[in-house]
Order: C-alpha cells, then sequence, then structure tokens
C-alpha cells in the first residue's frame, strides 16, 4: 500500500468517535481484546472470592465465613456454609475460572489484541463478527451470574457436570440455575466460534508481506492452533449440553439410567470436549512465556520449528486421551492401556518445549523484568503440574489418587502455575502496547513474589493430603477419622490461599495506576523484534501507518556482527543478516 | 545497487525465490515502498464459511456418536412397541430436498452466467422445496406422535426427535438464508463479478442437504 493510501485509510479509520462506538462497540480489535481483558479480570476477582469461601469451609467447617453474615438464607446461614451452597461454590469457581477467565483472557483478550499486530495488519478479517463475539460472550457472563440468584440457586453437579447429578433436579436440587448455566455455555461456545472462525481466517489470509508462517511468532502459533481446537470442540459440546438440557426440560432420557440412557456417555462426550480443552487453556501461555523468554534472554527461541511442531503434536495428542479422565468410570483394559499410552506420549512434545525454553535461557543475556519472572514461573510450576500428570496417566496410580486433592493439586500447577502467570507476564509485557504506558516495576515485582509464594503454599500441600487419600469435593474433612491427620494442611492452604488473595490486590492497584499515571511507553521499550513493536504506541485504529514488509523470523536476537542485540522483522535486511 | 557485492546478491535473490514459494510478494529492490500482499488463493469469505461447516460437523458428530451409542448398544431397534419411521414418505421426501439442492446449484450457474431472472426464481424453488420438506417431516412427526414415539420414548425417540429435529432446524435457518439473498437479487445486489453471497448461501444448503443424505441412511435404516 502507498503512503497516500495508507493514510487515507487511517483518515477513514478516523472518522468515528462517540463513546458507543470507541469503547462499547467498536469494531477495533484492540480495543475488543481490552473489553475482554476487564471482563476476564471482573470475573476472576468473582471465582477468587467463591474459592476463598471453599477454603474457609475445608480448613473450618461450619464456621461462619468472616465478614459475610449478612447474606440471606439459604445461601449463607449466619455466615456458615451449607453444603448445598459449598457444592455450587466450587462448581461455580471452576466454571467462571475456565471458562470466563483463563479463556477469555488467552484467547479473547491476547489473541484479538495481539494477532493484527502481530502479523502486520489493520484488523480482523470480520470486524462485526469480532464485536458480537464480545458481547455474546459478555451476555452468557452474566447469564451464568443471574444464576446465583434463581430459585435453587446455581450449578451444583460440579463443573463437569457429570450425569445423572446435573441431569435431573432430584440429585443436586438445583432447577433453573443448572439450565442457565447450560445455556450460558452454548452461548459462549456461539461467541468463541465466532472468534475462532474469524482468528483462523485472519491468519491464513491477512499475514504481511514476507510473514510466512514460519516467521510467525509463536504466541501467534499457538493462538491459531488453540483457534483451531476451540473451533473443532466447542460445537461437540454444545451437542451434549443440547442433550443434557433436553433430559432435564423436555422428558428425554439420554443420560438417566432409569429411562434407558446411559450415564457414561455424558462422560465421553464431555472429555472429548474437556480434554481438547485442557490444551486450549495451556498452548497460548506456551506461546506467551516463548516470546517472554526469547526478548529477555536476548537469544533466538531455540528450535524455532519445533516448537511449532510440538504444538501441533500436542493439539493432535489432545484428541485421543480423553479416556484418561475416566479410568475410574468401568472401562475395558485394552481401552484404558491405549489411552494410558496416548496420554504419556504427550509428555514427550511437552518436555520438548520445556527443554527448548531452558535452551533458550542457557547462556543468554538474562534480565529479570516483571514479565520475565512471570515467565519463568510459567515453566517451573508447568514442569511441576505437567509431571504429577504423568503420575496420573498410569492407571494403577490413578485408581489410587483418583478423585482425591492430588487431581486438584495438579490442575492448579497447570491452569494456575501455567496459564495464570503466563497471563500475569502477558499483561506486562504487552501494557505498554495496549495502554502507552509501562506497569510499575516494583509492584510488579512485589505481586510476583508474593503469588509464587502463596501459590505454593496454597496449591502443593494438595498433592500431600491426595496422596493421603483426601477425596475433593467433600464438604467437611473433619467428618473422616482417617483424615485427621491432615487436616492441619487444610489450615496452612487456606492460609496460604487469603494470602494470595491479597496480593492480587497489588496487580489490581498496579493495573489501574499505570493505565492512567504510569510512565510513557517508548514505541518498543523491551527492544523486541515481532511487528507489533512497529506500530505506534499506543497503536492507532488501523495500527500501522505503512503496512510493514517482514524480511526475517522473530527472533533474532543478539545475531553476531549487529550493532545493536535485536533485529526486527520489519527491518529491510543488513549484508550481515541476508547471508546468515 | 550496483554495489553490492556479489555474496549478498546471491543471498538477497535466494530470498527472493523463498518469498516466491510462499505466494507473497518482498519490497522491490529499488527500496521503494512496498507492493501490496497478493490477493491471497483463497478469499476470507471462502475460508470462514469453510471453518462454519467444520464446526457445525463437529456439532453433529457429537448427536451421531451418542445415537451410534445408543443404537450399537441395543438388541433391538427400535424397541418393542415403537412404531419403526416412515420409510416411504421420508424417501419422496428426501428427494424434494435433493432436486432443492439442483435448483441453488442451478441459481448460482444463473448468476455466473449473469442472468439475475434465473438466479431469483431458482432460489425461490430452493427455498420453495425446503418449505415442502420441512412441512412432510412436520405431518410425519405428528403421525409418529400420534403412533407414541415422543421424546420420553426412550433414547430411540429421544435420538430421533433430536437429531432431526435439530437438521430441521438447520434447513430452516438455511432457508432464511436464502430468502434473505433471493431479497438481496432483488436489488440488484449481484453480477457476474462478485456473488460470493449467493456462492456462501449455496455452499450452506447443499452442506445442508448432503447432511440430511447422511442422517437419512443412518437414522431411517
Amino acid at each position: 500500500m502507498s503512503e497516500a493510501a495508507a493514510a487515507h485509510a487511517h483518515d477513514e479509520h478516523h472518522h468515528e468517535g462517540g463513546f458507543v462506538s470507541t469503547y462499547l462497540f467498536s469494531l477495533d480489535h484492540k480495543m475488543i481484546g481490552k473489553q475482554f481483558l476487564l471482563l476476564s479480570l471482573f470475573m476472576m476477582i468473582i471465582g477468587g472470592l467463591l474459592a476463598l469461601m471453599v477454603r474457609w469451609q475445608l480448613a473450618y467447617p461450619e464456621q461462619p465465613v468472616p465478614g459475610l453474615a449478612w447474606v440471606p438464607e439459604p445461601y449463607l446461614y449466619d455466615g456458615i456454609i451449607p453444603p448445598e451452597t459449598y457444592n455450587m461454590l466450587f462448581t461455580m469457581h471452576a466454571t467462571i475460572m475456565i471458562f470466563f477467565v483463563v479463556i477469555p483472557i488467552l484467547v479473547g483478550a491476547f489473541g484479538n489484541f495481539l494477532i493484527p499486530l502481530m502479523i502486520g495488519t489493520k484488523d480482523m478479517a470480520f470486524p462485526i463478527l469480532n464485536m458480537l463475539s464480545f458481547w455474546i460472550a459478555a451476555f452468557a457472563g452474566g447469564l451464568l451470574i443471574s444464576s446465583f440468584f434463581v430459585e435453587g440457586g446455581a450449578a451444583a453437579g460440579g463443573w463437569t457436570a457429570y450425569a445423572p447429578l446435573s441431569a435431573a433436579e432430584v440429585y443436586t436440587g438445583v432447577g433453573l440455575g443448572q439450565d442457565l448455566w447450560i445455556i450460558s455455555l452454548v452461548v459462549l461456545g456461539i461467541s468463541s466460534m465466532m472468534g475462532s472462525i474469524n482468528y483462523i481466517t485472519t491468519i491464513i489470509n491477512m499475514r504481511a508481506p514476507g510473514m510466512t508462517m514460519f516467521r510467525l511468532p509463536l504466541v501467534v502459533w499457538s493462538l491459531f492452533i488453540t483457534a483451531i481446537l476451540l473451533l473443532l470442540a466447542l460445537p461437540e459440546l454444545t451437542a451434549a449440553m443440547a442433550m443434557l438440557l433436553f433430559d432435564r426440560r423436555f422428558g428425554t432420557a439420554f443420560f438417566l439410567p432409569e429411562h434407558g440412557g446411559e450415564p457414561i456417555l455424558w462422560q465421553h462426550l464431555f472429555w472429548f470436549f474437556g480434554h481438547p480443552e485442557v490444551y486450549i487453556l495451556i498452548l497460548p501461555g506456551m506461546g506467551i512465556a516463548s516470546e517472554i523468554l526469547s526478548v529477555f534472554s536476548r537469544k533466538p527461541i531455540f528450535g524455532y520449528r519445533a516448537m511449532a511442531m510440538a504444538m501441533i503434536a500436542i493439539a493432535f495428542l489432545g484428541w485421543v486421551v480423553w479416556g484418561h479422565h475416566m479410568f475410574q468410570s468401568g472401562m475395558n483394559p485394552t481401552m484404558g492401556m491405549a489411552f494410558m499410552t496416548t496420554t504419556m506420549v504427550i509428555a514427550v512434545p511437552s518436555a520438548i518445549k520445556t527443554f527448548n525454553w531452558l535452551g533458550t535461557l542457557w547462556g543468554g543475556n538474562i534480565h529479570f523484568t516483571t514479565p520475565m519472572l512471570h515467565a519463568l514461573a510459567f515453566v517451573s510450576m508447568f514442569v511441576i503440574g505437567g509431571l504429577s500428570g504423568i503420575y496420573m496417566a498410569a492407571t494403577p496410580v490413578d485408581i489410587f489418587i483418583h478423585d482425591t486433592y492430588f487431581i486438584v493439586g495438579h490442575i492448579h500447577y497447570v491452569v494456575f502455575g501455567g496459564s495464570i502467570f503466563a497471563i500475569f507476564g502477558g499483561i506486562a509485557y504487552w501494557f505498554p502496547k495496549m495502554y502507552g504506558r509501562m506497569m510499575n516495576e516494583t509492584l510488579g515485582k512485589i505481586h510476583f513474589f508474593g503469588t509464587l509464594l502463596f501459590f505454593n503454599i496454597t496449591f502443593f500441600p494438595m498433592h500431600i493430603i491426595g496422596i493421603g487419600g483426601h477425596m475433593r469435593r467433600i464438604y467437611n474433612p473433619e467428618q473422616y477419622e482417617f483424615l485427621e491427620p491432615l487436616l492441619h494442611w487444610n489450615e496452612i492452604m487456606t492460609i496460604g490461599s487469603i494470602g494470595l488473595g491479597i496480593f492480587q490486590i497489588v496487580f489490581a492497584v498496579n493495573f489501574f495506576w499505570s493505565m492512567f499515571a504510569g510512565e510513557k511507553a517508548t514505541q518498543n521499550p523491551w527492544h523486541a523484534n515481532t511487528l507489533e513493536w512497529e506500530a505506534p504506541t499506543p497503536p492507532p485504529h488501523g495500527n500501522f501507518l505503512v503496512t510493514p514488509t517482514v524480511y526475517r523470523g522473530p527472533y533474532e536476537y543478539s545475531v553476531p556482527g549487529e550493532k545493536e542485540d535485536w533485529l526486527p522483522q520489519a527491518r529491510p535486511g543488513s549484508g550481515v543478516a541476508a547471508a546468515h | 545497487m550496483m554495489a553490492r557485492s556479489a555474496n549478498t546478491a546471491v543471498a538477497h535473490d535466494l530470498a527472493i525465490e523463498e518469498e516466491r514459494l510462499h505466494l507473497r510478494v518482498v519490497e522491490p529492490q529499488d527500496g521503494g515502498p512496498p507492493h501490496p500482499p497478493a490477493a491471497p488463493p483463497v478469499s476470507n469469505t471462502r475460508v470462514a464459511i469453510a471453518m462454519f461447516l467444520v464446526a457445525e460437523s463437529m456439532f453433529f458428530a457429537g448427536l451421531v456418536g451418542a445415537y451410534l451409542v445408543f443404537r450399537v448398544g441395543s438388541v433391538v431397534w427400535p424397541p418393542a412397541g415403537l412404531p419403526a419411521l416412515p420409510l416411504t414418505v421420508t424417501w419422496i421426501n428426501t428427494v424434494f430436498l435433493f432436486f432443492s439442492g439442483v435448483a441453488v446449484v442451478s441459481g448460482l450457474r444463473g448468476i455466473r452466467r449473469g442472468d439475475q431472472r434465473a438466479l431469483r426464481r431458482r432460489l425461490l424453488l430452493t427455498a420453495a422445496l425446503g418449505a415442502v420438506f420441512v412441512s412432510v417431516q412436520g405431518w410425519e412427526w405428528a403421525g409418529l406422535v400420534h403412533h407414541g414415539l415422543t421424546l420420553s420414548s426412550g433414547p430411540y425417540g429421544g435420538t430421533f426427535y433430536l437429531l432431526i429435529g435439530t437438521h430441521a432446524a438447520h434447513v430452516l435457518g438455511a432457508m432464511g438464508w436464502v430468502l434473505w439473498v433471493t431479497a438481496a437479487a432483488q436489488r440488484g445486489r449481484y453480477s457476474v463479478e462478485n456473488h460470493d453471497g449467493v456462492e456462501m448461501c449455496a455452499v450452506y444448503w447443499i452442506y445442508v442437504c448432503a447432511l440430511w443424505g447422511l442422517l437419512f441412511g443412518l437414522v431411517y435404516h
């Protein structure tokens, strides 16, 4: 595009204005990304508070929750959590954190904000679809929150909604709340399909000149693969949800055994979606960590192609492992063996990624900035979560630890230790491009070290009590004699979780304070190579003043013979780089 | 440019060759502004509709998978006391849907020749045949309910109504799309050069017809 044409296109974009079109129904991918970010951070507060209540009940069963005496019956009784409410708390905590925090931040916020900027284009392929996808997701979130306030309360059958618990009102006493839960996730599925179609089309068709697939930054690769997984996995969940809703409201009996239904079928349908879902939660985190580790080691990512291929391998293998969630549901031992094998094979691409991250750090000129600290925590916590996963993949071990706190520890090391640390790192890293200001480093480091410490105090003991036989989802651990020696751990974990919550306030303060009063950011504060740093800070509607041309891969750091230790993708080639 | 060493010139030519392989245009050698990227081989709308159909297929794969679990797991299908599904009427109905697919293709060919009248008439015929299909199915359902097959007749009734009903809903949605495109055609929206909207709609209609072929074979036989 000539500069005149670019300037013209730029002008066109600036004719809009007004609060509604700029902040509410914006078609700009960057604003939509920020909308997803704020919505998800808000949902994270709700999900976090629910988790704290779960932790309170486990450490101090049937004692009033401090400060909650005002909550009316039947939710709480003078601040005491009844069993029905307890079921609601852990169900909604997981649903909110998985579907309305981690996916919308990783895919909705980072996907929207980064994809057009990093591939060097003006916007998504279908901006209106993009705007709709946010508002539909927000509507789904509203539906889910509203389910707390209907007769019978919110869903209480676990986030996996195992039938028949979820398929008939008699089991949990939850009526409309469970229906709203189902409808909310179906609506979210529509939003997610729109987003995925947009991302895939944009990445396939709208890359800047010279941006070949193997010059894409790894975070774009990860978002591309995640979009494909979402596109394939969520419709299948929608089908299962439709059947569940029919069971509840229209008299069918797909999952109700007393009328010829198959409760195990629900588990198959759910986990056929649910396991790719696990990789949806972690792949973008891997992408974000790859960007940050390379930039702050001032070294090329180790094994770029292997990194991309490993993500593709994980995405493929993710479809043939769902049975490992069902070893205890009753399964032909041959099938169990097959699922055990495929699950263990996933450790190979995961290990490729881990060793490549370590290879990237090896001999690097490491800068311990806030984003880098979070990325390092991502790698180390993900390794703990990944290794505990190998234990569970082995059927003989899984039979022992199934449905114990070992599983809860594992999922939190992967999703909090992995995804959430990547999210904090990603926010700190791209904040300057999002809001034009730097986040405060001191507050960032206080938040990081506090979170890392209290995260481990909260979640590591879960492995110990899990091996000790502490079941998940139990209301009152004091009712079991054999758990008595483990009860002090529950108190330690709860104190840890309160500390974890308090340190998130530091993040919130840093986030909002920096948004308005942080130090002004330059165009490329981290001296990074990728295209988003070629755009002005913050990028205008339409992103680039001139469409960038890409000359090389995204990780050319510390190239021998170059004056600087970075070599942006869009800088026309010098003699040294061309010969290289 | 002349002063460039032979070594870098070769490297630069190699870089250009690599760009060509990836169907992209590199910045011209005189250092002027870069060319716009070559038009992608498959347009955005086509990629999008392909992705949408993939998602739809996964949705039906879930329902069909559940149906097969029940059907393969049953000794007697249909279960004793429940009516078998009417084959003759449904075969005739399938022919209607088949010809609706022929009609939509014919309409698409019409606009490719620039024949606006053929486009509008064939699209209307498509929607009409779709309406006949759904009506016959509704009549068939009324008969089945009369004979005691309802949603609560165990997995046999449940899977039948859910699977076939979901397909019927897709036919209705596709009819809405066809009528919307017909209205746009009435306003002269499409031409020989630009008829992406017709093409997308026709692809979706044919997808829904083909899906029926699969479901008819699986559920009614």
